[in-house]
């Protein structure tokens, strides 16, 4: 019993830790040598997502606020970055004072959206979050008049690529004869920022504010009883994960180098809040689980065509459809099987096991 | 018996007499159209131990979450130790010295005992004192010691009863504010939960009970206040109070 709530965990060995960053540091290769250019860039994606829903995760699964329109923090961080360094306004800002800029901006609609909503939980805020999450795109899909601001549907196009120090992140270099394309460089950065956001994570969870968003989640008013001020550290927990959200967004802008409200509708927030829950909702490394799986198993279900073609000799159902079918019927499972997540904390494990019990 | 104020003469029995800790004056309070509570005043002194008595739906509970800032009142005014804290958010309240022990217990279910109990002294820094505070409660709560790792919402009612006042105990407050600690508690129990709040105030901490058992509350508190529709109908020795026909009839079921 006592083990169940034991958080001290034991340090982890340096030989551990060296071989985990020899291994992220030769993921791409591998990747790219094992299964393809385009995967690497799938690996890019899927840190992007990792951010979004460690970011997601400090809302919902640290203060226990449902938020379902996550994703307008995620396109105004891509909005800001596009507004700042591409051909639409003419400006062509540096990778390094806009992203600081679209994520605290992002913070700032964190506390806008925070501020009327602290009186409200559950799916009262689920549905007001939703609401705001569809006006943002729907303001971006429509602000190419009388200002052009968004160009509308048509989305902003030809986005500066991330240069850091006069190197582009959009062309291969060559460093100590190895030669690193645009994509695995892209992939080093999300990294250390998706490393960065981890390690903020981390500290948060065991603080003096990540215990009073435990004590807000699980009773208000007796947090509020033992001198925790419940109003600002919601909109603290709305802030930062907004930030977050507008990070992981301005490198989006910048790594697809095209955006458009299509890429921020209320599918994208339904799957970062599916990330969360199935890997294990206000756990670190569920969370981070739960990204990856979510991002790249719709892709690796896409070879179901291939996959038919090779027991059957042709293809019976459009691997289109059968994607979304066998990832929906995943979903399913897990939250049949392991309702508290893939990788649950130990806090959820027992509040599953209380419900049940 | 009037005692004239002595001079300069430190007399610090006499003006804890003359000011009360806890001064709450003509408070009204009213959920929409509703009114809940009207012109209700009601004082405790350092260290006493005052109940509010009333039936169920007599804004017992409305007046205390009016005290600690939970809603606003509509009118009249709190004090607390000399300084208002009227229209002061609750966490603000928790900071000066009362603490709450909510109605239906409110436990963090999900955190251990001794991380509940530390969620008390959230706002305090002095770690030193923090962890003597800490040891004082496990001696004053020994269920608590063995449960200590155990998740809160497995504990019975009455443990967690127990632990929501050590987690009170743990802010140092000057005074208790307490809503129904025995509701939904065997008997047994009761007693057991009513032993630590008379060993909690024999230690100077001020209490405000709010209590549907009125002859429980009455037994425990030496003064007290009768709360019918809202309004205060009654007020006194607990003694008398438990005395008066109208009291015995109402609410102590002769």
């Amino acid at each position: 019993m006592s083990s169940v709530l034991s958080l001290n965990k034991t340090q982890p060995h340096w030989l551990v830790f060296g071989l985990l960053a020899l291994g992220l540091a030769l993921l791409p290769f591998l990747v790219d040598a094992g299964l393809g250019r385009s995967w690497v860039r799938l690996l890019d994606l899927a840190l992007l997502y990792v951010m979004l829903a460690l970011g997601l995760n400090i809302v919902v699964g640290y203060a226990g606020l449902l938020d379902l329109g996550y994703v307008a923090f995620y396109a105004l961080g891509a909005y800001v970055y596009a507004w700042l360094a591409s051909p639409h306004f003419g400006l062509h800002l540096p990778f390094w004072a806009i992203l600081p800029l679209g994520a605290g901006l992002a913070g700032l609609f964190g506390v806008l959206l925070g501020t009327p909503t602290l009186r409200l939980r559950g799916d009262y805020l689920a549905i007001v979050t939703l609401g705001f999450g569809e006006i943002v795109r729907i303001f971006m899909n429509n602000l190419n008049t009388p200002v052009n601001l968004t160009n509308g549907p048509q989305g902003i196009n030809l986005i500066d690529p991330v240069r850091l120090g006069g190197v582009s992140l959009s062309q291969p270099h060559t460093l100590f004869g190895f030669t690193f394309s645009g994509v695995h460089l892209t992939y080093y950065l999300f990294l250390l920022l998706t490393l960065a956001v981890i390690f903020i994570s981390m500290r948060l969870e065991n603080s003096r504010i990540g215990r009073a968003w435990v004590a807000i989640r699980e009773d208000e008013i007796a947090a509020a009883a033992t001198g925790i001020n419940t109003r600002n550290l919601k909109l603290l927990a709305f802030a930062m994960g907004a930030t977050f959200g507008g990070l992981a967004g301005g490198l989006f802008a910048s790594f697809q180098g095209f955006i458009s409200p299509e890429s921020f509708n209320l599918m994208e927030s339904i799957m970062i809040l599916c990330m969360i829950v199935l890997g294990g909702m206000g756990h670190i490394p569920g969370v981070i689980f739960g990204a990856l799986l979510l991002t790249l198993l719709p892709e690796a279900l896409r070879y179901t065509g291939d996959w038919q073609r090779n027991l059957f000799g042709q293809i019976y159902v459009d691997p289109a459809d059968l994607r979304m079918l066998l990832f929906g019927l995943a979903l399913v499972a897990v939250m049949l099987y392991r309702p508290a997540g893939l990788i649950p904390s130990a806090r959820r494990r027992q509040e599953f096991a209380d419900a049940k019990g | 018996m009037s005692v004239p104020k002595l001079g300069n003469l430190p007399s610090s029995k006499l003006d804890a007499e003359l000011t009360p800790l806890l001064a709450v004056s003509q408070l009204s309070v009213a959920y929409g159209g509703i009114q809940a509570v009207r012109d209700l005043s009601l004082e405790v002194a350092p260290g006493e131990m005052v109940c509010l008595i009333g039936a169920n739906g007599a804004g017992k509970t409305t007046t205390l979450k009016a005290v600690c800032g939970l809603i606003a009142p509509q009118a009249g005014s709190v004090h607390f130790d000399g300084q208002a804290l009227t229209r002061l958010p609750a966490h603000e309240v928790a900071r000066r010295g009362l603490a709450l022990v909510p109605e239906g217990r409110g436990v963090f279910p999900r955190m251990s005992v001794a991380e509940n109990l530390m969620m008390g002294a959230y706002t305090r820094r002095d770690r030193a004192a923090i962890a003597r505070d800490l040891d004082q409660v496990y001696t004053l709560l020994p269920r608590l010691t063995e449960r200590r790792t155990q998740p809160a919402g497995l504990l019975s009612g009455g443990e967690q009863q127990m632990l929501v006042l050590g987690r009170a105990m743990m802010a140092r407050p000057r005074l208790l504010l307490l809503d129904e600690p025995s509701m939904g508690l065997a008997p047994l129990m009761v007693r057991a939960v009513f032993d630590i709040i008379r060993q909690i105030a024999a230690g100077g901490v001020a209490v405000l009970l709010i209590e549907q058992n009125a002859h429980l509350a009455l037994k425990t508190c030496a003064r007290g206040y009768v709360l019918e529709n809202g309004v205060i109908t009654l007020s006194g020795n607990a003694a008398e109070l438990a005395a008066n026909p109208a009291v015995r009839h109402a609410y102590l079921g002769e």
